[in-house]
């Protein structure tokens, strides 16, 4: 926007940060392995994720095979799948998509964005890496400890996931937890720094309703983040307390295998509840940096300010305050109250409101702007594709009497992964195209960046879209094979072939994607400081990959929001944040 | 050009596979068209708003694609559009809700007039409990349960000695009479899931939870355990028979009560099963 309080700016004295207050390295160790530079950070976290993920994508490909031709992997049994599948889940969704978006690409794009140089509190930034790290370590070391990882699903409800029914209640179970409530000391320690570095450390004239949305949908989720793992927290410490000294805050008198417990007078629905205050506003911690990615990249991609910034960061707010009142949508069929269900359905279809907005200011955005079809814009595009879709099946989930039928069938499984997987990895790698230049100075591989993407968006579409009607169907989630069962027609073994054969397709093209990462490095073509023209101020700083402090000599000031392009009269397509306006300059006014 | 028809292709054959696929839902057994219009009800709408979106993209890519000399637009905001939009969400979004929460309260709301039922799930098997001549049920405890009263009923409770109890079988239902169905588990989660019902709920260790419905049409129907209850969740099988009453009140006579199943000559005949089938 053009309303630049120049006078304002003018008037603030330079926050200049001495150089003793940045931590510069003082040998390999410090520079590359124990570094507080949260671009070092970033990088740790990412190469750490992408790692992990590749072991739930490696997870996929087995539970695909075994329900595409069941009975064919006699290497795959029940219990197997079980623990495939709780893996899976857990991974993708906090060791990879949380650890992604607000460790990688929030350390990386904070300072950066904002005109600080660096995270305001370095050494707790580096130690929440290294606890985040051993958050992965343990959750690996369930692979291989007596009894295997445990199979309990990822939301780990009790009594089931510590009884001996399940597979991985020995050791499995006990690890996760541990291993969960280490991601949560390691990810608050981080994301306290994210929201007070975008609160205190912003450069001057750089004003909240200046901030690109990629900051906004960071912040917000971070803010949300730590009002939700504390509900993680003491869900897994009292499930662990359960399960190692006999207490019974989740369990009830029952039976295990025909003998009575210890237990007695604990709620199973106590768990859900904690876990979902957690695992809704979960869903929207992806949701949320993955919408102001995806805002970025269509605008710098369409060569148009993002139409309607300010009702753009209220909907983020809004989505983020409401996604607090909307948990037990998970829980309509566990056995609540009843009448709960009229309220949550409510606000469920309430949060439709705001989300629709962000979808429509997206494809405005694009409306008479001038599309360049480059490989970030491809994802946005495809990110619109699979979010819209997941959001209205949401609809029928959230409508509490639809989803009776349909709750944990596979239309739930096709559901989220349309909207919490397809669609924040579609974000992802529409980011990982579009800052690579920043991270590396290189360009990452044109023409293998086009097979990875069309592959990617369209197998994974092929595999998630004609799921919905298996749950339609009345398949449900989380069986390791189907059967013979007389309401399942032949042809729908068929279809799920088919969709596994795809899912190994889909899982090729990340192997191209991950080699492209790798070759680009040393063989990319040369980026430059810009390649894209953006104007938003990570594009700005003297040296790429930008140096230790990120500006050089002085902190860059902010005359503008991070959207002025194609100004009528400018000069070019865009104008950087930190270009004085004309007059400005004649006045003397300047820095 | 080619990105604009490949979206154009997504959007038709979305739809396309929705209208022709031969995978859709089970023809119905209850009451419960209603949820099945709210779902047709919220396909068309949520159904007209994908194509509507993927289409205006489609129409963007192609009209807009970058050109030699082409600049965008400068519209940073537009109240009244914005207004209008919200607007219409919101109505769309009422106009599902509206139908489904007047739905639901009729599936939260039983008919005085229906029977008890109840099902108790354990790993991994179904077993059933019918009120006898006094219409009522004993109550039970996971505590009782043992080799001879596997359902941990309760002996001293009058109301409990001619309930019927079936195990190790399936569950015979009248066509056209209401149900209530009480669900319960002495061990883990799981969930009575009968997909031409439509209905389903969790059983809880340590409470009883419900749902109600009535046949409608006479047949044999699957039973599945549709909340993940460990190692054998997905074998947990069983049938529910929907018949004429004829029918049902000969199967009826032949089932035996809880009195008659724990006097001492009859344990020996009980078999109990434990582990997966
Ligand atoms: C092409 C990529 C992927 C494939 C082929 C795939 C496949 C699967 C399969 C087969 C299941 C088990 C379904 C069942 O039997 O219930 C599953 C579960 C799950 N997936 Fe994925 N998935 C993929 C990507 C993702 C991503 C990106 C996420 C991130 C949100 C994700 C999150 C989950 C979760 C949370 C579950 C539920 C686990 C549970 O039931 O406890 N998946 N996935
Ligand atoms: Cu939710
Ligand atoms: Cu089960």
């Amino acid at each position: 926007m053009v309303d630049v309080p120049f006078d304002t700016v003018a008037g603030i004295p330079p926050a200049e940060v001495g150089e003793v207050d940045l931590y510069h390295p003082k040998s390999w160790w410090t520079r590359y392995v124990f570094s507080q530079d949260a671009k070092v950070i970033a990088i740790q976290y990412s190469i750490t994720a992408m790692s992990i993920g590749m072991v739930a994508l490696v997870l996929s490909w087995l539970m695909r095979l075994q329900l595409g031709f069941p009975g064919t992997f006699s290497f795959i049994d029940p219990n197997q799948y079980l623990q495939f599948i709780t893996m899976h889940g857990m991974i993708m969704v906090i060791y990879l998509l949380t650890a992604l978006f607000l460790g990688g690409f929030g350390n990386y794009l904070i300072p950066l964005m904002v005109g600080a140089r660096d995270m305001v509190f370095p050494y707790v930034n580096m130690l929440s890496y290294w606890v985040y790290l051993l958050a992965v370590v343990v959750l690996v070391s369930t692979f291989f400890v007596p009894g295997g990882p445990p199979g309990a699903g990822w939301t780990l409800y009790p009594p089931q996931a510590i009884l001996s029914g399940t597979p991985g209640q020995d050791w499995g179970i006990i690890l996760m937890l541990a291993s969960l409530i280490l991601f949560i000391i390691g990810f608050t320690m981080g994301g306290l720094n994210y929201v007070v570095t975008v609160l205190q450390a912003r450069t001057r004239g750089m004003t909240l309703m200046r901030l690109p949305l990629t900051v906004w949908g960071i912040f917000t989720a971070t803010v949300m983040a730590l009002l939700a793992f504390p509900a993680l927290l003491v869900a897994s410490v009292m499930l662990l307390l359960d399960r190692l000294l006999g207490t019974s805050f989740f369990m009830p008198t029952l039976v295990e295998m025909g003998q009575l417990t210890k237990y007695g007078g604990g709620s199973p629905i106590l768990f859900q509840h904690l876990f979902w205050f957690f695992g809704h506003p979960e869903v929207y911690i992806v949701a949320l940096p993955a919408f102001g990615i995806i805002s970025d990249l269509i605008s710098v991609h369409a060569r148009k300010n993002i139409f309607g910034y300010r009702m753009m960061v209220w909907a983020i707010v809004a989505i983020g305050a409401l996604s607090f009142v909307v948990w037990a949508h998970h829980m309509y069929v566990s056995g609540m109250h009843p009448y709960f269900g009229f309220f949550f359905a409510t606000t469920t279809l309430i949060i439709a409101i705001p989300t629709a907005i962000k979808v429509y200011t997206w494809v405005l955005t694009l409306w008479r702007g001038d599309i360049h079809l480059t490989i970030p814009m491809l994802f946005a595009l495809a990110f619109i594709v699979t979010f819209v879709n997941g959001g209205l099946t949401g609809l029928f989930l959230g409508n509490v009497v639809v989803d009776v039928p349909l709750s944990d069938t596979m239309f739930v499984v096709a559901h989220f992964h349309m909207v919490m997987g397809i669609a924040p990895i579609m974000a992802v790698f529409g980011g990982i195209y579009h800052w690579y230049p920043k991270i590396t100075g290189r360009m990452l591989n044109e023409v293998l960046g086009r097979f990875h993407f069309w592959v990617s968006f369209l197998g994974a579409y092929a595999i998630f879209f004609p799921m919905h009607y298996l749950g339609l169907l009345g398949m449900p989630r989380r069986y390791h094979d189907i059967g013979e069962t007389a309401f399942v027609p032949a042809s729908a073994h068929d279809l799920n072939a088919f969709m596994s054969v795809a899912a190994l397709i889909v899982g090729f093209a990340q192997l191209v994607f991950l080699f492209n990462l790798v070759w680009s490095l040393f063989k990319g073509k040369e980026a430059g400081g810009n390649p894209w023209g953006a104007a938003s101020l990570e594009w700005q700083t003297p040296e790429t990959p930008p140096g230790h402090g990120n500006w050089g000599k002085e902190l860059p000031i902010v005359y503008r929001w991070a959207y002025d392009y194609s100004v009528p009269g400018a000069a070019g397509d865009f104008v950087p944040q930190n270009e004085p306006p004309a007059g400005l300059l004649a006045q003397g006014a300047g820095p | 050009m080619a990105v604009a028809i490949i979206l154009l292709l997504v959007a038709i054959a979305s739809v396309a596979f929705h209208l022709f696929s031969p995978w859709w839902w089970t023809p119905l057994a209850s009451n419960w068209s209603y949820i099945d219009h709210t779902i047709t009800l919220t396909f068309w709408i949520t159904g007209a708003v994908f194509v509507a979106v993927v289409v205006f993209m489609a129409y963007c890519v192609l009209r807009f694609h970058h050109k030699e000399g082409r600049r965008a637009a400068y519209n940073p905001e537009n109240k009244r559009l914005e207004w209008w939009l919200s607007v219409g969400t919101a109505i769309g979004v009422a106009a599902m809700l509206a139908p489904g929460l007047v739905v639901w309260h009729q599936f939260v709301t039983v008919p005085a007039d229906a029977t008890d039922v109840e099902v108790m799930g354990q790993q991994w098997q179904w077993s059933y409990r019918l009120p006898g001549k006094d219409g009522r049920l004993g109550t039970s405890d996971a505590r009782l349960v043992s080799p001879d009263n596997p359902m941990g009923l309760n002996p001293d409770d009058p109301n409990g000695k001619d309930d019927i109890v079936v195990q190790n079988d399936d569950l015979h239902l009248p066509v056209g009479k209401p149900v209530k169905v009480l669900l319960r588990s002495i061990d883990v989660l799981h969930d009575f899931y009968v997909p031409e019902f439509r209905a389903k709920m969790d059983m809880i260790p340590g409470s009883v939870t419900y749902y109600w419905f009535t046949p409608t049409r006479t047949g044999t129907f699957e039973v599945l355990c549709a909340e993940l209850c460990g190692a054998a969740h997905a074998q947990m099988r069983s049938k529910v028979i929907v018949e004429e009453d004829k029918e049902y009140h000969a199967w009826l006579e032949k089932q035996r009560t809880f009195a008659e199943l724990s006097s001492p000559r009859s344990v020996a005949k009980v078999i109990y099963k434990t582990g997966s089938e």
